[in-house]
């Protein structure tokens, strides 16, 4: 039995069922990561001793029946943007390369409630600006797949973790597509949960109106048990919704008859994208066979998703970021000339090129004489883009449509094309305009054998619907289950 | 619209990030270009709609005004870069 290959459910219920403990899964996956994290650089920080200390304790409390949510003595990831008390949270970036923080997130503090046990800190876009892991200060993550390719970002080292069989479950965060994109790309499943419906406390903030936390999984099972553990109205975030979950892996089922699917499957790429295309198209047809009602739709904002994801997040990070400065915490520039200088040479040092081009950008398109121009305007196209979703959503259940035109891009790829590496997010920004909850399943390999993500978009609130659409995907076939290297799960 | 050089240093020096001169050039063109694929927004007119801040209705919440422990200071100055026991060092603000 290889227990890294096993769901985060399946390894929760071998350890109720005593088949092993929450300490031999930990050191399961410890192993792993010594084994191949040398080469993929999944992970920043690794918390081995703490994370065998703690398997102990949980362990104990499972054997009284203190603790018995499902995901109980499971070891679980974190992406290094999100807060862990007493252990370092780089954002993947320089300026916070010393920052240990002496609080956990919220969904730190809830996952430990439900008695999981945090293995580690993973590889990230620095402060989660890009979509191929490559601004990472600590180095590029590789694509298990294939690793002359990246993963995909910003979530790159939690979906390539959970592919490799170093982390069992893993929490990333979205807000273009940070964990569906990698998640599609590393053959993985990932959601990101309606705006609101997780706690962004602890979360270090990047774009604050799209960012949401949700899990990268083996399954849609996974992901929903998950959020079931981290959702929830929290005081610490005036944004989190004071809503009554439905209780989400309880409320999967496999049965979509009549479920109507508005489906979009234009690639508008060269020849690569007609792969994407067939494989999302023969998926298509498998919710036909359920018995839903798949009908061609167009997607009519979709040239301008980009932009006005780009523009919001970028004003966003500009006033969020200001507060790296080298004074509070994290790195402070050695030569500096008053208390100006300090700053400057702080951030000129501390952040990447592409977290520095994005908040000056944002601070451009927040200053006098542009904000009409850009802010303001893209916040209007977003009231309009949020109008046609809304329009679509009253005539259908959930959107199918592509994650990204390509399969993974090969590492120094994309850093190299600036405004291609932006359309990845084509098909996904949409969903953090509209603060839809949305999901990324594993559709097959493309002619290169590199996997293919299909995308399911529902009404905010509707996460229910597109959990159980994903898991009765799953059901009926296999691709959930392929592993890099040919295997199955 | 034309992005110039005095606006790259005019926004560098608003952001508070030093750049050298080399990255000023690189970020220039990178800006121009940028701003010629954000043109595609002008396509759609917008006049007669409202900007959207926030998806769902909010209202200002109060907090119960409760005392609750705040984090150890000592704690907190690990992560500072410069301190004493009880605050942190910073050049200084005021001639």
């Amino acid at each position: 039995m290889d227990i890294t290959k096993m769901t985060a459910l399946e390894i929760g219920k071998a350890i109720k069922s005593k088949a092993f403990t929450s300490v031999e899964a930990v050191t399961a996956f410890l192993d792993k990561i010594r084994e191949t994290d040398r080469e993929l650089n999944a992970y920043i920080t690794v918390c081995a001793q703490e994370a065998i200390q703690r398997a102990k304790s949980v362990q104990e409390k499972i054997n009284k029946g203190e603790t018995t949510s499902p995901l109980a003595g499971v070891p679980v990831s974190i992406k290094d943007n999100i807060c862990t008390n007493a252990v370092k949270t780089s954002c993947a970036s320089k300026i916070l390369g010393n920052f240990t923080p002496v609080y956990n997130a919220t969904v730190m503090d809830k996952a430990e409630e439900a008695g999981l046990i945090m293995l580690g800190k993973l590889n990230m876009d620095e402060f989660a600006m890009g979509s191929t892991t490559e601004t990472s200060f600590y180095g590029p993550v590789k694509n298990p797949w294939d690793i002359s390719c990246s993963p995909g970002g910003s979530s790159g080292g939690a979906a390539a973790a959970v592919a490799a069989g170093e982390a069992a479950i893993a929490l990333g965060s979205d807000s273009d597509g940070g964990i569906r994109q990698p998640a599609a790309h590393c053959s993985v499943t990932g959601f990101k949960p309606t705006y609101g419906a997780v706690s962004r406390n602890g979360l270090s903030a990047y774009a604050s109106s799209f960012d949401q936390i949700g899990p990268i999984a083996k399954d849609v099972a996974d992901c929903a048990a998950m959020t079931d553990i981290i959702c929830g109205k929290d005081p610490l975030d005036g944004t989190s919704l004071d809503i009554k979950h439905p209780g989400y892996l309880n409320s999967l089922t496999d049965d979509v008859r009549g479920m109507r699917i508005g489906f979009y499957n234009e690639c508008l790429e060269d020849g690569a994208g007609t792969d994407v295309a067939r494989l999302i198209g023969d998926a298509s047809k498998i919710f036909e066979e359920m018995g839903s009602t798949v009908e061609e739709i167009g997607l009519p904002f979709l040239n301008y998703v980009v932009p006005v994801n780009y523009i919001i997040a970028c004003a966003q990070a500009s006033s969020n970021l200001s507060r790296f400065d080298g004074t509070k915490y994290g790195f402070r520039s050695k030569e500096y000339n008053g208390v100006n200088d300090l700053y400057s040479a702080t951030r000129g040092e501390g952040f990447g090129d592409e977290v520095k081009k994005r908040i000056i950008f944002g601070t451009f398109v927040l200053s006098s004489g542009y904000y009409d121009a850009f802010y303001n305007k893209a916040l209007r196209v977003r009231a309009l883009i949020k109008e046609q979703l809304d329009e679509i959503f009253s005539k259908y259940d959930l959107i199918i449509c592509p994650v990204t035109e390509k399969s993974a891009s090969k590492l120094g790829e994309s850093l190299r094309a600036n405004s291609k590496m932006y359309k990845e997010d084509i098909f996904t920004a949409a969903a953090n305009i509209g603060g839809l909850p949305a999901l990324s399943v594993p559709c097959g390999l493309d002619k290169r054998n590199m996997p293919v993500g299909m995308q399911l978009i529902g009404q905010r609130l509707d996460d229910v619907t597109v959990l159980s659409a994903g898991y009765a995907f799953q059901q009926r076939t296999v691709f959930h289950k392929l592993t890099a290297g040919g295997d199955s799960r | 619209m034309k992005i110039s050089k005095e606006i790259v240093r005019e926004m560098a020096d608003i952001s508070r990030i030093k750049l050298t001169s080399q990255q000023e050039n690189k970020l220039q063109e990178e800006l121009q270009e940028l701003v010629g694929f954000l043109e595609v927004l002008n396509e759609l007119d917008t006049e007669n709609t409202q900007p959207l801040t926030h998806l769902f209705q909010i209202s200002s919440v109060m907090r119960e005004d409760r005392i609750f422990p705040s984090y150890d200071r000592t704690a907190l100055l690990k992560d500072t870069p410069e301190h004493t026991d009880e605050t942190i060092v910073v050049p200084k603000t005021v001639e």
